[in-house]
Order: structure tokens, then C-alpha cells, then sequence
């Protein structure tokens, strides 16, 4: 809905481990400031895309360009919220937060303001001070999700970061995501594979097919904000895209 | 919580006690052992105190000893993990510098510590410098493997963590690998600074002027087991005391991950 300018674009794609083709010829586009979901069943190269993505894996064939040229971490403004718990065990929660404003030589003054606001909007204040063992998993993920706010990226990747908090935390942490969002003008690429999520989050949802992964349709959804998981529309739109899922 | 530590703290006080007075009751009580043979606490707390400031029979007071064997231990221990930690770094984080150095290092890390002796006083003589040369070796060797493990397990993660918010590669050493590994190199510190330890006290046993091992070995042919316990005794109060430096740093500098 969006009609910037691109912000990824992702060309014939292609990735394999030796033998084993994972992503196969993917080709779309980003848009600037847009929200996109990625849907797909567990182990379909979701993951590997955004590995690809950001360099950490090599491209068999193809290209993915971010405002036009290769990704250039240093330059642009990106972090990625992993699967797995990558909080640092031996930084606090606060100097978990302050991680990636440290990279970025953020000055004193800015790096105190945004770790405060992002232990506020995580309801980690109180916890400042302890270390990751000391802390639940939930807590672990709603840290590494306030440092990967903190910089206020201009791209988010986000790879199943809701996936292990309980159900409350997890509503307020999708609205908080939607707010930010739109706060910040940020693009985000998110995945899950909670329809739900899915519906409940993105402007266009991508889903994906088994392995050899391509994409099998992308679809818009454009339902307005604040959306209610009740309503008919939202429930029709989350059926279409179960419907799509049926089909591996 | 602290009911409990004391708790605790009380038992470790009853173990010495059993021990002091399972010792007395063998050698003064019952005279297990042939007479003059197992000297009891009391006889050995005694040449202890008189030891601290007689020169008889090896020429040295305790202090004397202690500052010899330290002096050392210390030397070869400082040299070989300011050496061995920047050695491993460099293993464990550049490539061709393993792919160069590590098959050179896997052979001669197999070569054990004792084995140097020989070649080494052929180089150094039996003086100070060669005995800190053999505690060198086994020191720099436990630093290299441990500081180069610790680095090598560093989570993958992390390292992309740090990579996409847009760190370089020495950054991500210094951000991520160092500080996960400090638990890895503080066990490896502890290991090497009791290996050293224990490694001068059977060289002075073999060879030397001054030391504990020596006064041991004075003591033994003088027949005096008293002070062979008294030095005994000291060797381990000494180690303890060492390690428990060791800890104390290593709670400094070690946060959250401690092992």
C-alpha cells in the first residue's frame, strides 16, 4: 500500500547447502516503511532468507539489495531479533540494551534516554541490574527485543520473536511493535508462523512454500489499525491465508 | 541463605578438627607408627613457630623459602600467561595464524612439562632462570588451549548480533569473544597457577639452593619428618591462599557468566 521507494529487493534468489536447494529463485520487493510477514511451515528457509539477507550466510545465486546496493551493516541502520536467545550473559539488562548503541557510538546523553525508554516499554526497569541468568525466558526476549529498538532501526528483522512468551506479553509486545512502527517509519520483515501474527501484524503477508522454498503468494492486508481479531474481515483474511497454508 | 553458608562453614571447621585430632591420637596418643617417625600437631605447630625465624638446618627461615619458591613460580607464571593469552587470541580468532601455528603447537603441547628439564638446564643451568623457563612452558601451554577453547565455543549468535549492528571484526573480539571466554580463562589461570606450584616444588626437590622443596629435602636427610610436615603444610597453605587470590579476581572480572 505503501508506494515509496523500495527498500529491499530481493533478485532470483537462491541458496543451497551442497546438495539440499533451500531457497529457490525468490524474487520481491520492500517497501519503504512497509510491514511485511513472512508465513511458512517450520524449517522452510524462512530463516535462511534473512541469514541471507544480512550476509551472515552466502549467496549461491542472485542478489538482495537494501536503498539499491548490497547490505552494508556498517552503514546501514538494521538489527535483527534472532530465534534463539542471544542476550549477552555477562552485560546486565541495561548494558544488554546499550549493546548496539555502543557499536553505533551513540553519545552518553542519547544512550541513557533510549535505554530508559526501552526498559519502560518492555517493564524491564526494574530489572536493570541483573544478568541474563537471573532472569526468565521471557524476560530474556523482551531484553533483546528492547536492544534491537534501541538504535531505532531503519530495518527490523524479526525471526519468530514472540514465539516463546506467554500470550499476554506477547498481545502488548505486537501492539508496542505496531506503535513503533508507526512512530518510527521503520521497515520491518517478520517471521512467524502464527497466521494470526501474521494477520494480526503485516500490510502484506508473504507465504511461502515448503522446501524447495518459493513464494506462493503475496498477499495485501490492509485492514485498519488497531485490528480487532474479532472482526469478520480480519477472521476472512486469516482464513484465506490457513487456506493457502492447507495446501502443503 | 546465610543460615545455611554458615552452616556449611561450621562443618569445614569440624573437618579440620576431626583431622588435627585423628593426627594427634596417631602419633602422640597410640604411637601407631615407629617412635620419632610421625611427629604430632603439637611438635610440628612448634617447629613451625621456630621455624619462621632459625636459619638451621637449610640456612633459611620459612619466609626465606616461601619468598624463593614464590619468587619462582611467580616469574615463570607472569611471563608465560601475558605470553599465552595474546598467543591464543590470536589462534583462536585469525585463521591462517591457527592453520600456521597450531600443528607446531599440538606437538609440542604433548610434551610434558618434566620433559623440558633436562634440556633446559642444559641451556639455562639450575639457577632461578631455569626453573621459571619449565614453569613458563606449562604455563603458556594451559593459557594458549584454554583462552583458544573459550574463544572457539564463543555462540555463533552473539558474533551476528554484534556483526549486524555493524561491528568489525576486532570489535566483535573485544565485545563478544573475550568477554564470554573469561570464564574459560580464569579456569585455565587457576589450573596453570597450581600446575606451576606444584611443578617448583619437585624441581627444587631435584635441584636447588633454596625453596620449599629444598628445605623438605634438607629436613628428610637430616631425619627431621617435623619439618618435612611443616613444609608440606605450607606448600598447601600457600596453594590455597594462591587460588583464593585467584577467585577473588576472578569475581571481579567475571560478571554473569561465572561458571
Amino acid at each position: 500500500m505503501e508506494q515509496g521507494k523500495r527498500k529491499v529487493q530481493a533478485k532470483n534468489l537462491t541458496k543451497r547447502f551442497g546438495e539440499l536447494l533451500v531457497l529457490d529463485d525468490i524474487s520481491f520487493d520492500v517497501m519503504e516503511g512497509e510491514f511485511l510477514c513472512i508465513v511458512g511451515p517450520t524449517g522452510c528457509g524462512k530463516t535462511t532468507f534473512l541469514n541471507c539477507l544480512t550476509k551472515l550466510y552466502d549467496i549461491t545465486n542472485g542478489e538482495i539489495l537494501v536503498d539499491g546496493a548490497p547490505i552494508n551493516c556498517k552503514k546501514n541502520n538494521i538489527s535483527y531479533i534472532l530465534q534463539e536467545s542471544s542476550a549477552m550473559e555477562w552485560l546486565t539488562v541495561e548494558q544488554n540494551i546499550q549493546f548496539g548503541l555502543g557499536i553505533k557510538r551513540m553519545p552518553a546523553g542519547m544512550k541513557k534516554e533510549r535505554t530508559e525508554e526501552m526498559l519502560e516499554l518492555v517493564g524491564l526497569t526494574e530489572y536493570r541490574n541483573y544478568y541474563p541468568k537471573q532472569l526468565s525466558i521471557s524476560m530474556l526476549q523482551r531484553t533483546v527485543i528492547a536492544r534491537a529498538f534501541a538504535t531505532y532501526p531503519e530495518l527490523l528483522l524479526m525471526d519468530e520473536p514472540y514465539g516463546q512468551l506467554d500470550l499476554d506479553l506477547r498481545f502488548r509486545l505486537e501492539d508496542e511493535l505496531v506503535k513503533l512502527w508507526q512512530k518510527t517509519g521503520t521497515t520491518v520483515i517478520f517471521i512467524t508462523h502464527n497466521v494470526e501474527e501474521a494477520v494480526y501484524l503485516g500490510e502484506r503477508i508473504m507465504v511461502l512454500t515448503n522446501k524447495p522454498t518459493k513464494v506462493k503468494k503475496i498477499i495485501s492486508c490492509n485492514l485498519p489499525r488497531p485490528r480487532d481479531v474479532a472482526d469478520e474481515r480480519f477472521v476472512e483474511m486469516r482464513n484465506e491465508v490457513t487456506e493457502l497454508i492447507r495446501w502443503w | 541463605m546465610r543460615k545455611k553458608e554458615f552452616k556449611y562453614y561450621l562443618i569445614s571447621i569440624g573437618t579440620i578438627i576431626l583431622f588435627l585430632v585423628v593426627w594427634y591420637l596417631l602419633s602422640d596418643v597410640f604411637q601407631v607408627f615407629r617412635k620419632g617417625m610421625l611427629p604430632g600437631p603439637v611438635k610440628v605447630a612448634r617447629s613451625f613457630v621456630e621455624k619462621l625465624s632459625t636459619k638451621t638446618p637449610d640456612g633459611n627461615t620459612l619466609f626465606g623459602h616461601i619468598g624463593a619458591s614464590l619468587k619462582v613460580v611467580l616469574i615463570g607464571y607472569i611471563i608465560g600467561v601475558a605470553a599465552g593469552i595474546p598467543s591464543g587470541v590470536l589462534m583462536a580468532w585469525y585463521q591462517p595464524v591457527d592453520d600456521m601455528v597450531r600443528p607446531v603447537f599440538d606437538f609440542l603441547r604433548t610434551i610434558p612439562g618434566v620433559a623440558w628439564i633436562p634440556v633446559v638446564t642444559v641451556w639455562l643451568g639450575i639457577g632461578l632462570k631455569a626453573k621459571a623457563a619449565i614453569i613458563f612452558v606449562n604455563v603458556f601451554v594451559g593459557t594458549v588451549v584454554n583462552i583458544y577453547s573459550g574463544i572457539k565455543q564463543t555462540n555463533e549468535v552473539q558474533i551476528w548480533v554484534a556483526q549486524i549492528f555493524g561491528a568489525g571484526r576486532l570489535e566483535i573480539l573485544f565485545k563478544v569473544a573475550l568477554p564470554s571466554s573469561l570464564p574459560y580463562l580464569f579456569t585455565g589461570l587457576k589450573v596453570s597457577l597450581s600446575m606451576a606450584w606444584l611443578g617448583i616444588v619437585a624441581a627444587e626437590l631435584l635441584a636447588s639452593q633454596s625453596g620449599l622443596g629444598y628445605m623438605i629435602q634438607v629436613a628428610r636427610s637430616l631425619g627431621r619428618p617435623d619439618l618435612v610436615i611443616v613444609g608440606m603444610l605450607t606448600i598447601g597453605l600457600i596453594g590455597a591462599f594462591l587460588t583464593m587470590a585467584l577467585e577473588m579476581a576472578e569475581r571481579v572480572f567475571v560478571k554473569g557468566n561465572r561458571k
